[in-house]
């Protein structure tokens, strides 16, 4: 199913490798998915007898579910393999689980794996196609998609727009892929977190860095707001998580104080009172929950796109029109 | 050297044939009751658009009118290619029920048809579906013919028929020419 | 003992001598019997002749620092593959570090190290032993008997020296003996999980990166306690600018410390691990052009002193992996020339007989070594090359059994054509 060179080639890996180009054909391409996703039957023949692998060494309730609804909507056979019930767990490594898996025929894998490159590693051995579903703290390019995508319905377009990521960029993949896909579609990039949750290489990325949450604020036109992991509290990142929401915590009264009203999105799962207020979170310009339906769409597109068709068979078709 | 063309339809024959069909599929319905038109992307969209118009004008009843593309439910993405462009659905009222004719601007092999028929059992289910085609060139490959037809072209293999509508075209028409040696 | 050779008109660079000529060697009874513009041999029938006319003829090169896998990872190289390998690399010494399996952190283990390369018969094998039992970290191991046994220096390599209260006795103790103290500067707090070099890099990759700082904050505590106890610390594979400069001060006060860097080093930077290689994995990582240039410049100056490699050969499926859980290390003992004429010889930073001083004669000196030198009646261990063949490294052809490379498929500058361990030839070059 991955044999001719499609407009993204064979996998997604991230947005770092694509063009400005490629993202928004991904974006047009999510609209009109977005419509079936509103229909009584939520089902095209599109993808009908590809068979896709959801490949999860990391346990992620929603975005492997997200990929399912995804995967079935476009009437792809799916499998579900997760860590911890797989050949994985016995030590078999990344690269025979991959190779079993493509001996068996099926046309596109979609891994979540907590090694920054794992994604691809497995895309630079097996055939089929690889979807990253986040690899370590490296990318995780359709959350990246999805929060443009619903940036792009907010406010019309992305160039030109401010947007700051808030908290602990330097563990985040969520992070990465919103840095590589604002910057290609010519947004202005902000972060916002504490020092020693930053990379320390952040000032040559070419971004704005905020010691405040009150300037950033002020500055962006969006806020994407990271979860903070409690891990980073025991290995000595930042003192307690009561601190990180005194300091660094978005809430009604910093937002109230700003001049213009700020949109707001989370990739999920939120921690209320940490990193996000709940009045914030289901305020009115929280768009945290069209992140979750255009993700639907993002990842129907997304497999739409690197499904391309077979060059053998495409010669033969060239005689017979379609009408 | 550009490849041979010639005329089919021009501008005042497009609407002409647009106003007659626009009355045969009234006749057909035996009026609007329950009528709705459907074009499929792309031209058919524009087309439907005009039989609107035109039914409008002559019973003065609104025809509610949907696109549909069938990008989706093609029969031959697997050797397609790069993956053609999806564009927009919108079927703005429930077709359960309903007499729905689907609009298109060429009707050939019949398979974007049947894809158009698959699509719309998706939706609902009508209490008829019919087929109104701006031009029929024949060639068909599977067992579909239009209910309302524009103008039957005879078209050797070698041959393509284009209609041109002015809101994407800048001028209305129907084109025979030799197909475009391909490189 | 076998028989005389002549090497003939090669050109001959002894920095022990100060000598650079053009000229023939003699070698007889496994020693060096004569060096001269034109050594007659007369109607001599037992003598080797070789034509050496555009090759170098230096002092055999001698490795300070490499991991010869054996006892425990025999899969991956033994005492016999690596010191052929290092052979072919023109080496005819090396020191092997002791974090093998079991650690060699007593006199039998090091006894069985000189035994085992012995009847390898290739290269010299010289054992490093353990600083503490088991690399541990905590207790001293015997250090008086292994030097006993054979053992040239101590180390805990693999792992840094965590505990300065540790590193400050062993310089002491090791005092005694007259043997360095090598130690792998690497701060364990700061290091812990990183997989690259700290910088845009790894930014961007995702991967936990190790701060220059880890190694210059165990480096400047090395040369403190070296001058505070007057033992000899030598720095094990210098990677940063910083470390550069701290050495430099170190020496201005004439503190013992000496200081080695690995042909890596002073070639490449962190751009490697694009794609997540994992043959550009090890550890202390690839820097910095900034880091590169400054070790480059160190060479020059005297402040490194010696250029070692560091060899640590992988199993293919080990380094198969996903970056982070890759092992660390990459061989080196068959590129190790090449790499040094291509990025300081071919690029004007040091001329041959400074390479020469780097990869024999300070080596011998620093670790107390025999070999070095070709003065008359020296051992005959030699080395012969062309400092300006071309080849493309192919590491399917290494003698090693590893082929963990980030140099497969360049074209590098600098081939060994000979070497010869007391006189005998241990490689030479086949197409």
């Amino acid at each position: 199913m991955s044999a001719v060179p499609t407009p993204l080639g064979k996998d997604l890996l991230g947005l770092e490798p694509l063009t400005g180009e490629q993202i928004t054909l991904i974006l047009d391409t999510a609209e009109p998915f977005k419509e079936i996703s509103e229909r009584a039957i939520k089902k095209v023949p599109t993808l009908r007898g590809a068979t896709i692998v959801n490949l999860f060494f990391e346990a992620s309730t929603r975005t492997r579910i997200s990929f399912e609804f995804a995967e079935k909507r476009l009437s792809a056979d799916t499998v579900n393999v997760a860590s911890s019930g797989s050949s994985v767990q016995k030590g078999e490594t990344l690269v025979d689980t991959a190779r079993n898996l493509e001996a068996m025929r099926i046309d596109m894998v979609v891994i979540r794996h907590g090694a920054s490159g794992a994604a691809q590693f497995l895309a630079e051995r097996i055939e089929s196609n690889v979807i990253n579903a986040g690899d370590g703290t490296h990318e995780h390019p359709t959350q990246g998609l999805l929060d443009l995508l619903t940036l792009r319905d907010h406010f019309g377009k992305i160039a030109g727009l401010k947007v700051c990521i808030v908290g602990d960029v330097l563990h985040s993949r969520v992070a990465r892929s919103n840095l590589w896909g604002l910057k290609k579609l010519g947004a202005e990039v902000g972060v916002c977190g504490p020092r020693s949750l930053l990379p320390n290489a952040i000032d040559d990325l070419d971004v704005v860095v905020f010691e405040h949450i009150e300037d950033a604020i002020g500055w962006a036109d969006a806020l994407n707001i990271l979860r903070l992991q409690l891990e980073r509290m025991t290995a000595g990142y930042i003192p307690s998580l009561r601190e990180y929401n005194r300091v660094f915590g978005v809430s009604r009264e910093r937002l109230d104080r700003a001049e213009r009203n700020v949109l707001i999105l989370h990739p999920g799962p939120m921690n209320r009172g940490v990193e996000i207020d709940s009045d914030v979170a289901d305020g009115p310009f929280s768009v945290i929950l069209d992140q979750v339906t255009n993700g639907v769409a993002v990842r129907m597109a997304v497999l739409y796109l690197l499904s391309g068709g077979k060059p053998e068979l495409a010669e033969a078709a060239k005689g017979g029109g379609s009408r | 050297m550009p490849p041979k063309q010639s005329t089919v339809l021009d501008a005042r024959a497009v609407d002409r044939t647009l106003r007659r069909m626009a009355d045969e599929i009234v006749e057909f319905n035996d009026g609007t009751d329950d009528l709705i038109l459907v074009g499929i992307q792309r031209r058919g969209v524009q087309l439907a658009a005009r039989l609107v118009s035109n039914i409008a004008e002559r019973e003065r009843a609104t025809v509610p009118i949907g696109a549909l593309d069938i990008t989706l439910y093609r029969d031959d993405l697997q050797t397609v290619g790069p993956r053609p462009v999806v564009g927009p659905t919108s079927i703005p009222v429930d077709i359960d029920g309903r007499r729905v004719v689907i609009v298109d601007d060429v009707l050939y092999t019949g398979r974007t048809v049947r894809a158009a028929l698959d699509e719309l059992a998706d939706f609902g289910r009508p209490k008829r579906i019919a087929l109104a085609v701006l031009i029929d060139r024949g060639g068909r490959e599977l067992p579909i013919q239009p209910d309302v037809v524009g103008k039957r072209v005879e078209c050797a293999p070698g041959q393509r028929v284009d209609v041109l509508v002015e809101e994407l075209d800048e001028r209305d028409a129907v084109i025979l020419s030799d197909r475009e040696e391909t490189a | 003992m076998s028989r005389a050779t002549l090497l003939r008109g090669g050109r001959i660079v002894d920095p022990s001598q100060d000598l650079d000529a053009v000229a023939d060697l003699l070698i007889e009874e496994g020693k060096v019997a004569a060096v001269g513009v034109r050594v007659d041999i007369g109607t001599r029938d037992d003598v080797d002749v070789v034509d050496c006319a555009r090759l170098v003829v230096s002092p055999g090169f001698i490795d300070v620092h490499c991991h010869l896998r054996e006892p425990g990872r025999e899969d991956v190289e033994t005492i016999a593959s690596g010191a052929r390998a290092a052979a072919a690399g023109g080496f005819t010494a090396v020191c092997a570090m002791p974090n093998t399996n079991p650690v060699t952190d007593n006199q039998a283990a090091v006894g069985f190290i000189v035994r085992q390369a012995t009847r390898a018969g290739a290269a010299r094998v010289y054992p490093i032993g353990a600083i503490s039992v088991g690399q541990l970290g905590e207790a001293l191991a015997e250090i008086g008997e292994m030097v006993g046994a054979g053992a040239v220096a101590v180390s805990d390599d693999g792992k840094p020296v965590a505990s300065a209260h540790l590193m400050r006795t062993a310089l002491e103790y090791a005092r005694t003996f007259g043997i360095p103290v090598a130690d792998h500067c690497e701060e364990p707090t700061l290091a812990k999980g990183g997989a690259m070099n700290e910088g845009v890099v790894s930014a961007r990759l995702g991967l936990k990166g190790i701060p220059s700082e880890a190694e210059e904050i165990m480096a400047i505590r090395d040369i403190l306690l070296a001058r505070r106890t007057g033992g000899h610390v030598h720095l094990c594979h210098m990677s940063t600018r910083g470390s550069v400069e701290l050495i430099r001060w170190g020496k201005e006060r004439d503190i013992a410390v000496t200081a080695e860097v690995c042909p890596h080093h002073i070639s490449l930077t962190e751009d490697e691990v694009e794609g997540y290689e994992t043959n550009a994995k090890m550890n202390p990582p690839l820097r910095t052009a900034s880091d590169v240039e400054a070790l480059q410049q160190a060479v020059r100056d005297g402040t490194i002193d010696v250029i070692a490699t560091d060899h640590a050969p992988h199993h293919y499926d080990e380094k198969e992996r996903e970056f982070a859980d890759a092992p660390n290390g990459i061989v080196g003992f068959e590129t190790a020339l090449a790499v040094n004429v291509t990025w300081l010889v071919a690029r004007g930073i040091i001329d041959v007989p400074m390479l020469v001083e780097k990869m024999s004669c300070a080596p011998a000196r620093v670790f107390k070594l025999p070999g070095g030198s070709l003065r008359r009646g020296a051992l005959a261990d030699v080395t012969v090359f062309d400092p300006d063949a071309e080849w493309v490294v192919e590491p399917t052809r290494f003698r090693s059994k590893g082929r963990n490379t980030p140099y497969a498929g360049k074209r590098l500058r600098g081939r060994v054509h000979l070497t010869f361990v007391d006189g005998r030839v241990i490689h030479r070059l086949s197409e």
